[in-house]
This record gives structure tokens, sequence and C-alpha cells, in this order.
């Protein structure tokens, strides 16, 4: 009998009872006795010396409890925030990897980077006083942009990084790619900028830093991804504080999108001081420090090359990136525009030979890094534009040169030119079940009709394929990471049967609470209200590595099923054992462990009770207990893939885009919970199109201020700027590596949405001989575009 | 915020007196006046809420027209049956402010006061022939505002009710920031008889009248009549988000658009 929260059932989200209801436990609402606030005293510059901090006047303020700079931290050798990947340039150095102090000791290198910290009584007297803290800097020549920062003559950002080039890197076969353009038949070209965005996490981030002069002990509450990690980095790197006697807790966060993957100097601060002022600090950004000093994403200037053959077969690609890191390397940033986003430059098609060059510079801005996505969206963007580019140079339809190339399903496994090996995928089918959803045989005469009400319709494809699930640990630690990416999971039977089951994946918006439940709760046949989740503790989760990149299911999800498998195991010897059969005579299904060709059985529940009440055990062979522990390292990533397709209206006398329908089709492998994966996928749409049309970070390039540091400016899609979705998934082409077949779906929506409705504002505006258009596309963008191509039809 | 005195007086007088304080500020529905403070760009020792005084409060028939309470949010006059009736494009206009939160809480009062450029009232009492009435005197809506978040009003002086006339014909075409959901350009057509008004908020530094498009509406009330116009660039707002090119062009772009809905 079907378990019916279990595996498959759209469960509504156990947590969101706590999250809709004001109930939700986030960083901002631990209160604890005594506890003093923290504000940090931030550059309005991008860049300048700091010739002296003269905080006299702000220690005097009422309430103050202390203000500390960069040089008390140096004075107690508090280190620099780590860097978690290294990259090497193609001539074999590492990359620069200049330091990057919580506080900063003699040079600000951008908006926001934090010079000093004032801990008072209460949040108000800590910025009254922060305001009183004079710091004496001397203005520097900023550099705002990538491209500023490789022109000749470019402030240096870093003494030690030369042209501002943190890495210059490559990867693939330039020969085999030089070759096959100088047979090419043709060549679609393009030069696109993936913009920078801000993450915009609904809660800001805070953390709160204890410590227990009795234990020795310290505790950080932070808004984290990876508890764990930020243990780890901060433990070792910066604060020189044993993993025993540091505990890392991230409770309740509200969406994190990357941004809170990272170890920011702020969770060093608090900690730190805890000790110093000898009572807890807490510290919360307010949204203007949100947009400030949240690692950015995106950032890419690119050009690339498709060379085909007559027919439209793809040869090759080649890609040069301009990739902005942003002030420091923030804790992954190394390895987005490379192992994340060069890799996947393959895409859906059999291009056989791929050559990408990446030039990774510092700038005076926010630093950049993993957001949602994380160099997908950027490789999905770059292909799908160049192939819609390709589709005009052969003058083929767009799905049709899109079919042509794909992956065929029974090449899988098939190996990429860019290192990865895609396990399974039928992309055909991706598009074939797309194609009905948006009637588009139909669509020119939508397009007519459109024309008659004097609009301009288009219609955009886009197809995706991601490595998720990340990632072996082998496969990383040879590619620069260094830190292992297995999960960790731990199931505990309690005597009454109930289970407790403790995941190194975080949950910040994923419903893990409810996913992770239905699994056990299939696995042992009992109800879901009989299972908890625990994560984002480090003193409870024995070590997890965190969610990001749509990990937390395939890897902690399979570490998940290990430990059950162990569970199971035990289980099975009890029952041998109180059942007195042999245990090659147990079966087990749905948690019943039953002797073969008997009547002879007994429940989970039946078994954890003897487990823990072991009166009669043989301990000789038979330990009493029912708990397990289990750790996950993937053999491969896992490849979610799928299609979308975007159809809008385009306003011409005012430029404004209006998206008509959005249909994703997408390959998940299996499916857990499919109104979780809906919300995911609704979420990722919204966030893609909100890059398309309407996001865009701005920083001024000579000054380095930031133009779009609010909401009046930066601009977030909201509910009615976006259509309903139609949204379908098949299971037909499961993971062959990981026990539950499972793919990731976090972030596809994202991944694939950009590119489609770029691909569809293109279409529309196609009959002005427009080829492509940078992100977003602005009204007012549109609106010149047209005047531009056709000032006869815009002056109608 | 800095630390101010709260006050919550109950009657005109009251808060007429309490505003002469000197750094006191009058709270309306602290929509733009709250952020400001939160961001500490503003250090006022009091805050006088004009909440609690009935005198500023309420939408009557005045004249033929509509008088408005200055504490009046923009989601009553929104959904006020009165407005619908009287002036059904000042409703429509106040449900397109911002979005649903600020509706409930910004008032005609407060923005009026403000004078944001791209605040949609100001094209309203332009375009309506409004006249303000103060707890000193009543200004006629032609001479109210009179530059970039400038005012006739004299420090202190409290907003009591706005007057609109009823127009024959009316309506409000806005296109909005995508970000902040103000005005970048909005325009208010308005047929009095023979006259047409024709009034321009966000596209400049305060609300301006387009006087070539009224001739022209005056002698043919069409959208087609607006062919070939359109405004200055010179002098309009520019910022990320619209060029003053792009404005000049929508000021026709949504005048047009205005005179269509006006019907
Ligand atoms: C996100 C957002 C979006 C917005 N979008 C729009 C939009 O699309 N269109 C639009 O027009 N507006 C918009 N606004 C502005 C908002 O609608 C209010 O009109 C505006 O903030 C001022 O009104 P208030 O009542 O909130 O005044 P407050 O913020 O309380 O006060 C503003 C100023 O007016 C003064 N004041 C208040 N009442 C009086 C009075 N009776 N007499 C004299 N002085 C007074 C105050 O002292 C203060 O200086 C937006 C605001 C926000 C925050």
């Amino acid at each position: 009998m079907a378990n019916p929260n279990g595996i498959g059932a759209s469960v509504r989200r156990r947590e969101d009872q706590r999250f809709l209801t004001g109930r939700g436990n986030y960083t901002d609402d631990f209160k604890r006795p005594n506890m003093t606030h923290a504000v940090h005293v931030r550059s309005p510059y991008a860049h300048a010396r700091i010739l002296g901090i003269d905080f006299a006047d702000a220690a005097a303020m009422p309430g103050v409890v202390a203000v500390l700079t960069g040089a008390d931290m140096e004075a107690d050798k508090v280190g620099s925030l780590p860097c978690g990947w290294q990259i090497h340039s193609k001539d074999g150095s590492p990359m620069k990897e200049p330091p990057h102090h919580p506080l900063a000791r003699d040079r600000v290198r951008y908006v926001g980077d934090a010079v000093a910290v004032v801990i008072a009584e209460t949040r108000e007297q800590a910025r009254d006083a922060a305001e009183m803290v004079v710091v004496d800097y001397e203005e520097l020549p900023a550099v705002g942009s990538s491209t500023r920062a490789i022109a000749g003559g470019a402030p240096l950002v870093h003494d030690d990084a030369p042209d501002n080039v943190c890495y210059d890197w490559h990867l693939g076969d330039k020969a085999a790619v030089d070759t096959a353009f100088a047979n090419a038949a043709h060549v679609a070209k393009i030069d696109l900028v993936n913009q920078r965005l801000v993450p915009n996490a609904m809660e800001p981030r805070a953390a709160m830093g204890e410590y227990d002069q009795s234990s020795g002990e310290y505790t950080l509450t932070t808004t984290s991804q990876n508890p764990h990690v930020t243990r780890l980095l901060m433990g070792a790197f910066v604060l020189g504080i044993p993993e025993h006697k540091l505990r890392v807790v991230a409770p309740d966060v509200g969406g994190g999108f990357g941004s809170k993957i990272f170890h920011y100097g702020e969770e060093a601060v608090v900690t730190w001081a805890a000790r110093k002022v000898g009572r807890p600090v807490k510290w919360t950004a307010d949204r203007s420090e949100s947009f400030l000093t949240d690692a950015h994403g995106r950032d890419h200037v690119s050009h690339a090359e498709l060379a085909m053959d007559a027919d439209g077969n793809f040869l090759a690609l080649r890609v040069s990136t301009l990739a902005n890191l942003g002030a420091y390397l923030s804790t992954f940033a190394p390895s987005i525009p490379t192992y994340l986003y060069a890799t996947l430059l393959a895409g859906q098609y059999k291009t056989p030979a791929i050559y990408a060059e990446v030039k990774a510079v510092f700038t005076n801005t926010a630093p950049v890094d993993a957001y949602r996505g994380a160099g997908r969206p950027e490789a999905c963007y770059l292909i799908e534009r160049i192939v819609d580019v390709a589709a005009g140079v052969m003058g083929m339809d767009k799905t049709e040169i899109r079919r042509r190339n794909f992956v065929p399903k029974e090449a899988m496994p098939y190996q990429t030119p860019v290192a990865l090996q895609y396990d399974t995928g039928d992309f055909a089918k991706n598009l074939d079940i797309a194609l009905p959803l948006v009637d588009y045989p139909g669509f020119q005469q939508r397009r007519a009709e459109s024309k008659a009400r004097g609009k301009l319709r288009g219609i955009g494809f886009a197809t995706y394929i991601e490595a998720c699930g990340i990632a072996p640990s082998n496969v990383a630690g040879a590619l620069g990471a260094r830190a292992g990416l297995y999960e960790c999971a731990e199931v505990r039977f309690h005597p009454t049967g109930s289970v407790t089951v403790f995941t190194g994946a975080h949950s910040h918006g994923q419903g893990h609470e409810t996913t992770f439940a239905q699994i056990v709760a299939e696995r042992f046949g009992i109800p879901i209200e009989n299972v908890e989740i625990v994560h984002g503790d480090t003193n409870k989760i024995p070590f997890g590595m965190g969610t990001y990149g749509s990990r937390s299911l395939a890897v902690g999800g399979s570490a998940l099923v290990k430990a059950m498998d162990k569970v199971e195991r035990k289980a099975k010897k009890i029952a041998a054992h109180m059942l007195e059969a042999a245990e090659t005579d147990i079966e087990v299904k749905d948690g019943r462990f039953t002797v073969a060709g008997t009547d002879k059985s007994l429940g989970i529940g039946d078994i954890a009770l003897q487990a823990y009440v072991p009166h009669n055990f043989p301990l000789d062979e038979l330990e009493p207990g029912l708990d397990e522990q289990a750790f996950y390292d993937p053999k491969n990533f896992t490849y979610p893939n799928g299609c979308h397709v975007c159809e809008l209206e385009i306003d011409p006398d005012t430029g404004v885009t209006t998206i008509v329908s959005f249909a994703a089709v997408d390959d998940f492998g299996n499916v857990i919970n499919p109104l979780i994966v809906e919300g995911q996928v609704h979420g990722g749409l919204v966030q893609g199109i909100g890059q398309a049309l309407y996001e865009n970070c701005v920083y001024d390039e000579d000054s380095g201020q930031l133009v779009t540091g609010s909401y009046m400016d930066y601009c977030m899609p909201r509910a009615d700027d976006v259509p309903s979705f139609t949204v379908r998934y098949h299971e037909d082409q499961p993971c062959t590596h990981n026990p539950l077949g499972v793919k990731g779906c976090g972030e596809a929506g994202t991944i694939g949405a950009a590119a489609a409705v770029m691909n569809a504002v293109v279409d529309a505006l196609s009959d002005y001989g427009v080829t492509h258009m940078d992100m977003p596309a602005t009204p007012e963008k549109v609106w010149r575009t047209i005047r531009d191509a056709a000032p006869a039809m815009a002056a109608e | 915020m800095y630390a101010f005195t709260y006050q919550r007086p109950t009657s005109l007088a009251d808060a007429a007196a309490a505003i002469q304080a000197e750094e006191a500020k009058l709270l309306g529905g602290g929509q733009t006046l709250l952020p400001t403070l939160k961001q500490r760009l503003a250090r006022p020792t009091d805050l006088i809420d004009l909440g609690a005084i009935p005198e500023l409060k309420g939408i009557r028939e005045a004249d033929g027209g509509l008088e408005i309470g200055a504490f009046t949010r923009h989601a009553e006059v929104a959904h006020s049956d009165l407005v619908k009736r009287v002036i059904p494009a000042l409703a429509s206009l106040a449900e397109g402010i911002g979005d649903r939160q600020v509706r409930n809480m910004g008032t005609m009062g407060g923005s009026i006061a403000n004078a944001d450029p791209s605040a949609d009232y100001p094209s309203a009492a332009v375009a309506l022939k409004a006249s303000v009435t103060t707890d000193r005197r009543t200004i006629a809506g032609d001479d109210f505002f009179t530059g970039m978040f400038e005012t006739a009003l004299e420090p202190g002086e409290i907003v009591k009710s706005v007057r609109f006339s009823r127009p024959d014909k009316a309506a409000y075409a806005k296109f909005r920031n995508p970000a902040s959901r103000y005005a970048i350009v909005g325009v208010f057509v308005a047929k009095f008889g023979a006259e047409v008004r024709v009034a321009v908020t966000g596209a400049a530094g305060s609300v301006f009248r387009a006087t070539a498009f009224e001739t022209a509406l005056a002698a043919d009330f069409r959208a087609e009549a607006l062919n070939g116009l359109s405004v200055e660039a010179d002098g309009l707002n520019a910022d990320i988000h619209a060029s003053a090119d792009y404005r000049a062009h929508l000021v026709t772009v949504m005048a047009k658009r205005a005179v269509e809905a006006a019907g």
C-alpha cells in the first residue's frame, strides 16, 4: 500500500506552518541575556587608504561597549577570510589570492568594506556611535568594472595582482577548435554581457557570537547555507578555534540563493568580539548593507563564436569571458566562472570541440560569487543566445537547429569535450513535450494578430543542462576545491518508533523538512508525522557540506538512503533474532520484516523498541540501539535538463515587454514531491525573468559607487510582472548513479529562463534586424533599439 | 532613526501649535518621511502625527467637485464610491500609486506637500484646477508646486484639504518606474467645456502643463490631434531608468493614451 505521504506525493510543506504564522526562528530573533549589538563602520569610498581611525568620541557615546578595528584583529592574530577553491592560470601559476581581512587594515577596496565595528547596548546606540567614528581616508582612483580593470593604466585593486588579473584560465582543446573553425562553412558570433545581480534574500544576513568563558566554547548563530563549512573556515583559518570548541548554528534562514554559502567577515567579527567584550554580540544587516556587502552574482563579458558545417551541424565553440570577481575572493568565487561555467558550455549539444578562456579580474566592487545557478545560467545564456544567432545565419527554424545538434538519448552516457560526462537525458523529448504546450505551429498567426494590434510578438526557446549535486570529492579536488563535497546523514530510531534524521544539508526555503521526511516515511512505512528532520547545527550533525548547487536531495538524500540501508540491515539482524530465523530468511517491505514463506513478521516499531530494550540480545553479535550514520560522496554530478519556452509581446510605443506565456519542461530525474518541485521551478523562473527584464546591479565605472543600492532603483520582479507558468516534468531519465535517481531542481528555473526570455525579445524585434540585446531588456533599451532601427516606423 | 518625540494632536489648532517647535516635522502616512528617518537623512526633534485630527479627514462633494481631506489615504480615494462617481480618473490614479502597502498608508496631503517630481497627485491637482486649503489660507493648484520637492507652503503650514473641480472628461495615463512604481511619466488630461488641461508629472523637476497639447486638444479632443506634437527633451529628468528624450517621447504616448481613455 502506497504511503500517502511517501515518495511522489505532493505533501504540503510542513515548515510553512511556522513560517507563515510568524513562528520561524531566524538569527535576529535570538536574544540572549546581556546581549550587545554590533554596527559596522563601512567605507563610503570604493578605494581609499586608511590614514587613521579616531574613535575617541564614539567610544564615549552612551551605551558603547567597545569600538574595534582591523588593528585590534591584527594584534589578536586574526587571519584572512580563506578562499575555498584554487584555480591555476594557463601558464600553471596559481591564482592571485590577496588577503581579505574581516576589518580592513590599511586600505578599503569597495563601498561597504568594513573598517571598524561598534558594539553597544542597543542597536541604535551602536549606530549613533558608528556615525561618530572618524576615518581619515585618502581616496584612491577606483576600478568600477571588469573592462576598466583590464584597460591599460587601470589602478590596481591589489598591488600584488598585476593588471588586476586573478587568473587567466582555459579549458578545452584549442587546436581542435581552431581546425574546426578553419573548415567551417558558417560561423555565428556574439558579444554579450551577463550583468551583475544582487541576490536579495528576504532575510538579510545576520550573525550572533557567544563565548562561554567557563568552557572556552564559542557559538556562532548565523544565516548560513552550510554551517559546517563556516565552522571549518572560520575556526581553522580566521580565528584559530578548534572544532570541538566552536559551534555554528544556522537556524531558520530566509532564503540564500547562494549568497549565504560563504563565510563572511561579520561572522568572524561577532565571534571574536564576543570574547573580547565578554558578552554575546549580534549583528543584523539592514537592507542597504545587504545591497552593498552580500556577494553579488554573474558579471561576465563574453565573446563567443560557433562554427558550423553547411547543414548547421555544430563543429566547434570558442568562448572568451571576462569575469568580475569584485574586490576580494569570496569563498567559492574562483570556481564559478571556471568549473561551474566553462564545463557547461556543451549544453545539450554534441559540439565536438570547445575551447573557453576565462580571465577573472579584481575590481573595486562587492565580491562576486555563486548566485542561484552559479556559472550555469551564464553558460546557458551564452549557448542559447549564440544558437539563436546561428539559426539566423543558417536560416533554420530555432527548434530545428537545436534538434539537429542535440546529444541523442542513445549517446548516453556522453562525454563532453569540456570534462563532464552526462549520465542521462532525452533532450528531444523535452522539446517534444514543450512544443504542443505552447502551440508552436500557431505562433505565426498569433504574431500576425499582435501586429494588427500594433504589438510585436516573439517566441524564445532555451534548452539547458546543468551539473548539480556537487560533487565527487575526487573530481572537485583535482579541479582545485579545498574541501570535500560529500554529505552526511544520521537516522536515529527512538525506542517508540519515531525517527529523527540529522542531515548535513541545510534548508532555507527548499522544504527539506518535508521531502526528506517523505523518503523516510516511504522506506519504513511510517507516518510522516513520526519523522523529524534536524539540520543546521554543527553540534547535532556529524558533518555537512550544506545546500547549494541543487545538491541537497542528490547528495544529502543519497546519504539519507545509505543511512537507512544501514538501519535496515541492523533492524534485519534484530528481527532475525526476535523471530528466531536466519538473517538471510528475513524479507523487508515497507518497514515490515517477515520470515520468508511464513506469516511471522515484525514492524520497524517493534524492532526499534527491542533495540533499546535488549534484554535477551546476544551482545557479542548484536549491539543495542538503532541509530546509523552514513556519508555519501557522489560518483558523478547530476544533470538536470530541460526546455523553456517564452512567448511575449512588446509595445513598440513604450518598449514595455509583457510575457504572455512561459512553459518549462524539465527532467529532474525522479521527483519526490511534485508540489515543492513546481514551487522551486516557479521561483527560479521568476529570478531568470528578473535578470532578463528587470534586475541590474549598476556601479559607477569611475567612482565605484553602487548606483542601484535600494529597491527604488534595483528592480525586483513582482508577482504581477510574470504570467502563470506551465510547468511539466518527466521521470523517464532518472539519474543512474544515485539511489533515488534524482537530479535536483533548485536552480533549473533560473538557468533556462533568462535565455528563453531574451531569445523571445530578440525574436519579437527580428523585423528590425535585431540579433542581440543585452539584459535587462528595459523599456527604454527596447524602445531605443526599435527607434534606431526604424526611425520611420517609430515616429509614426 | 535618531530619537524624536512623538506627538499625536487631536485638533488642527493643536497640530499648528506643535509644529511651531523648531525642527518639528509633520507626519502623514510616513511613506516618504519614515524611510528618510530610517536612513538617518533627517533628524527632527518632534514628529507631529496628523492621523488623529478629524478636520483633515473625509471626502465630500463640494461645488460640484470634490474636497478631500489631507489625511485621506490613497486607498480611500481609490475605493471611494463618491470619487468614482464624480471624478473616476482621480480614483484610478490613486489605485495606481505604488503598491498596496503604500496606498494603505500614504496620504493626499503628504503627497502634495512632499511634491516629489514623480508623484502622481500633482498632475491631478494641476489638471483638475485644484485649490489647496491650509490652516492659514487657500492656494491655487496652479501656484502650489514651485519646484522639485518645493511647494508654496510656508514652514509649519499644514495642508487641510484639496478641492478638485469636476471635469467633463478626464483620464490619467502613467508610465511607471518598474522598480519604485512612481511615475516615470504621468499625464493627466482633463476637459472642461472648451478648455483642456494636460498636466505632466514625472518628466521634469515639477509638474507642468503641456500647453501645445492643450491647444491641440481644445480644437480636437482626439488622440490623433497630438500627432507630431512633443515636449522639448531639454531640461527633462534623466536617470538610470529613463533618459530625457525617452521621457519626452513618453509624454506624447501617455497623453494620447489618456485622451483615448477619457473617451
Ligand atoms: C515604495 C513606494 C512607492 C511609491 N509609489 C508612489 C507612486 O507610484 N506615486 C506617488 O504619487 N507616490 C508614491 N509613493 C509616495 C507615497 O504614496 C506618499 O504619497 C508619499 O510618501 C507622501 O505621503 P505620506 O502621507 O506618506 O507623507 P509622509 O511621508 O508622512 O510625509 C511626507 C512629507 O509631507 C509632509 N506632510 C505630510 N502631511 C502633511 C500635511 N497635511 N501638510 C503639510 N505637510 C505634510 C511631511 O512633513 C513630510 O515632509 C511611493 C512611496 C513608496 C515608499
